[in-house]
């Protein structure tokens, strides 16, 4: 077979070099069609700046300081929230997963509260918790909560049922079971369902900064849109961008090392 | 020891009613016996098995161990299974040694001497599956064999009164299967554990047992019982005796009755030949 005929098999893998290479000219090809299409006069460069005009930007923001006090505090409510939701929605995701009794009561509860879209709680949300801090990171926690919930029930109800069956016939209790087999024989899932989980954090973060805040990313962004400074809302965009692809490596990076052994070809 | 399974019987009832898939069946096991359950699928002897376990309940009957009832599964009746049960995050060592930590297993009258023999034995028990380079090797890197090799060492460190086999070596290739079982062979002489085997292969059946029970077809009843003559010593060669051999066809022909008539499917295949052409 030809060299070009085997990159184009189904699912076939392709050299390591040949295929960062193509990452590249994924984001290389956005750059190519936005500096293009922002000098081609189509649109109006008020609100589609130049590629060259953000850089610049981004290069005065970055020395600057706002920037750096919007990305710490947005950081902060997203931890706070994203941490708030991981201690409560993990033990009560085991809870479910283990007890067909708990999931009945627990389980169509959350997916009917998981449908209701988030930002319509946003009222209720802010007139329960102010405006203050506690209100964002409120948003951040219900909207992640409930389907991190049903993630981890998920995770823990995939499980071998043998797996219990053979710890039983070595003397396992109940109690042992949950702990010393459903639970780390869940954990490589479980993190990989935080991981998205901290994805939405960052959604409902910006959210609620948009509608009640006076400072971080999202508060900023609109601000940027008031004075109608585009290439500094493009400038938070792809921090914005930039950090969630960051903490993704980071937890995928944690996962291949605090979980070598699990079978990587699953997932 | 003694395995008292006293009519015990099982019936799965669905929307679409009620199937026997195992008749009032009753057998016993004693000491260092080694006994095999054959029969087609579906002919309910791993749910006898399952149930002696403790992991499944029978719909009637009772199963007693040393006169004790069983009512649920328990560390004096170890199992190995056909797939492969290892904990992926514990180390080859760590799975056989799982049972130590377990609240039932800590006996607190152990002196610490006896731990230590406990420890030694479970070492032992890796070096001769031939596991003493892989006591910290993780189940992913171990290939069929070896997995069921340590799933045996651990049920073993258990210290089970009988060891439930439930086609442990059936997804294995043929080479490793046959050296599975001369391991466990010798094993189960040297150790003198209680064995009770399921499997469908009927030639494993016959090396490995003292004693085997033909199980019919659904709904599954014990058809006949066996007792395999060979003695203590069983070397590979004895396959290919004109003993084995008799056993085996009478075994095969146990088995064969629950086929379909070979006149229909002469008639079949005719059918298929007609319209190939």
């Amino acid at each position: 077979m030809k060299a070009a005929a085997r990159y184009w098999a189904l699912r076939q893998d392709v050299p390591r070099a040949l295929y960062y290479c193509s990452a590249i000219a994924g984001f290389g090809s956005v750059v190519a069609a936005w500096w293009w299409l922002s000098h081609s006069g189509l649109v109006e460069t008020a609100y589609l700046p130049p590629p060259e005009v953000v850089w610049h930007s981004a290069g005065e923001l970055l020395r600057g300081e706002t920037l750096w006090s919007d990305l710490k505090i947005s950081f902060l409510r997203v931890t706070a929230g994203f941490l708030l939701s991981a201690a409560l929605g993990v033990p009560l995701g085991i809870w479910i997963g283990s007890f067909k009794l708990v999931e009945g009561f627990m389980q169509p509860l959350t997916e009917f509260v998981r449908y209701v879209p988030v930002p319509a709680l946003i009222p209720i949300l802010m007139l329960l918790f102010d405006l203050g801090e506690l209100s964002k990171v409120m948003l951040i926690f219900v909207g992640t909560f409930f389907q991190l919930v049903l993630m981890v029930a998920d995770e823990v109800r995939r499980v071998s049922y043998e797996l219990l069956q053979v710890s039983y016939t070595l003397g396992a209790r109940r109690g042992e079971v949950i702990q010393r087999v459903l639970w780390p024989a869940a954990r490589p899932g479980i993190f990989d369902a935080l991981r998205l989980c901290n994805g939405w954090a960052w959604t409902y973060l910006v959210v609620a900064e948009l509608i009640a805040a006076n400072e971080g990313l999202g508060y900023r962004v609109l601000k940027f849109y008031r004075f109608v400074q585009t290439p500094k809302i493009f400038v938070y965009l792809i921090l914005l961008g930039a950090v969630g692809l960051l903490l993704d490596f980071v937890f995928r990076k944690m996962n291949q090392r605090l979980f070598h052994w699990a079978d990587t070809t699953k997932r | 020891m003694k395995l008292e399974v006293r009519a015990v019987e099982k019936t799965y009832t669905s929307k679409k009613g009620a199937t026997q898939a195992l008749l009032p069946t009753s057998f016993e096991i004693g000491d260092a016996e080694f006994v095999s359950l054959v029969g087609p699928s579906g002919c309910g002897k791993s749910t006898t098995l399952y149930m002696i376990a403790g992991l499944d309940e029978a719909t009637g009957g009772e199963i007693r161990l040393d006169g004790q009832r069983v009512t649920g599964p328990g560390p004096e009746r170890g199992m190995v299974f056909q797939n492969y049960t290892l904990f992926p995050w514990l180390t080859v060592e760590e799975n056989t040694k799982f049972a130590f930590r377990l609240g039932a297993n800590l006996d607190l009258s152990c002196t610490s001497s006896e731990v230590m023999t406990q420890i030694g034995r479970a070492n032992s028990l890796l070096d001769l599956m031939g596991l003493n380079s892989f006591y910290n090797a993780y189940p992913r890197e171990l290939s069929g064999g070896m997995k069921q090799r340590v799933a045996i060492a651990r049920a073993l460190t258990a210290k089970p009164k009988v060891l439930l086999m439930d086609e442990p070596f059936g997804a294995l290739d043929a080479q490793t299967r046959e050296e599975m079982q001369e391991l466990l062979l010798l094993l189960s002489r040297q150790e003198k554990i209680t064995t009770l085997f399921v499997t469908h292969d009927v030639e494993e059946a016959i090396y490995l047992s003292t004693r085997i029970l033909v199980f019919s077809g659904r709904p599954g009843r014990i058809i006949r019982e066996i007792v395999v003559p060979f003695g203590v010593e069983r070397p590979p060669e004895i396959k290919l005796t004109r003993e084995f051999f008799d056993l085996k066809r009478e075994l095969l022909s146990l088995l064969a009755h629950d086929r379909a008539p070979t006149g229909e499917r002469d008639e079949m295949l005719r059918k298929l030949v007609a319209r190939t052409k």
